[in-house]
């Protein structure tokens, strides 16, 4: 019977959609940048007010001169498969030019899914009001400048700025 | 799946309000939808909504990349006609299912 109350509370319970996400991404390789990407502009299409915060390695994502050249690692990648789906041998991915060739491949094969190349992902997350950041601890430890930034990033900015913006009690921060 | 009548026109809807059958649609129901989310619609959005269902009749997947390189709006623009959902607002108004695409 108490049972039964509780399930009819929850069922009454207005629902209470996501109004901010926050996402991290600290880690450059392909994968990673692109589920940075996916998730933020997903939001951003989902009329999610959206602020990307990128870091470390993750500044990759959104340096113009290895943005658009990102790479998928070869060695110790487990989940790494030759075309087919035989097992990826580590001996091979560390030959000279294969990580380069599979990163190509795998950016090939994205393409062909309509998934745009990094720096048109950004703009079209900003065209949808997304905000793109740099962190700044990691742009002077890269030694890099703002004009070294795709032109997307609205701003270098500390954490704790970043923290100021993750307000709000609909919000989410993600560290993808 | 659920019976609805807009404009006047009993349409088959799912539990989301998209239009079961994109041939049900007529203008005054595209009107009605977009009343309904809060948005007039004006002689852009309806060659928006066109472009949805003719590339949608052709059996192809739609994003918005897609329709920011249709020559008809680009994203920005697309994002202005349709706030807070370029492609889930538009393909509702449009008749067309909900869209199966994350990008």
């Amino acid at each position: 019977m108490e049972t039964k109350e509780i399930e009819t509370n929850s069922e009454k319970r207005e629902k209470k959609p996501l109004e901010k996400v926050c996402i991290i991404c600290a880690k450059g390789s392909l994968e990673d940048v692109y589920a940075t990407l996916v998730m933020a502009n997903g939001a951003v299409m989902e009329g999610i007010e959206t602020n990307v915060f990128f870091t470390f390695f993750g500044l990759d994502g959104i340096t113009k001169k290895s943005m658009n050249h990102l790479h998928t690692a070869t060695t110790g990648n487990p989940a790494m498969r030759m075309p087919g789906g035989l097992p990826f041998p580590t001996m091979l991915g560390g030959l000279p030019g294969v990580e380069t060739a599979v990163s190509s491949m795998m950016r090939k094969q994205m393409e062909e899914l309509d998934m745009p190349p990094v720096d048109e992902f950004l703009e079209m997350i900003t065209a949808g009001g997304g905000t793109i950041y740099a962190c700044k601890l990691a742009v002077d430890m890269f030694k890099l400048k703002k004009e070294d930034l795709s032109d997307e990033v609205d701003s270098i900015i500390t954490i704790g700025e970043f923290y100021e913006l993750c307000d709000g009690d609909r919000t989410q921060i993600i560290f993808t | 799946m659920a019976v609805k009548t807009i404009a006047g026109v009993q349409v088959n809807v799912s539990d989301d309000g998209y239009l079961e059958d994109m041939n049900q649609w007529n203008k005054e129901i595209a009107k009605e939808i977009a009343k309904e989310i809060g948005i007039e619609l004006t002689d852009k959005h309806f060659e928006v909504l066109n472009y949805l269902r003719e590339k949608t009749s052709a059996g192809e997947a739609l994003t918005i990349r897609k329709v920011g390189k249709s020559g008809i709006v680009d994203i920005k623009e697309l994002y202005v006609l349709f706030p807070k959902g370029p492609l889930k607002f538009s393909s509702k108004i449009a008749g067309i299912p909900k869209p199966t695409s994350c990008v």
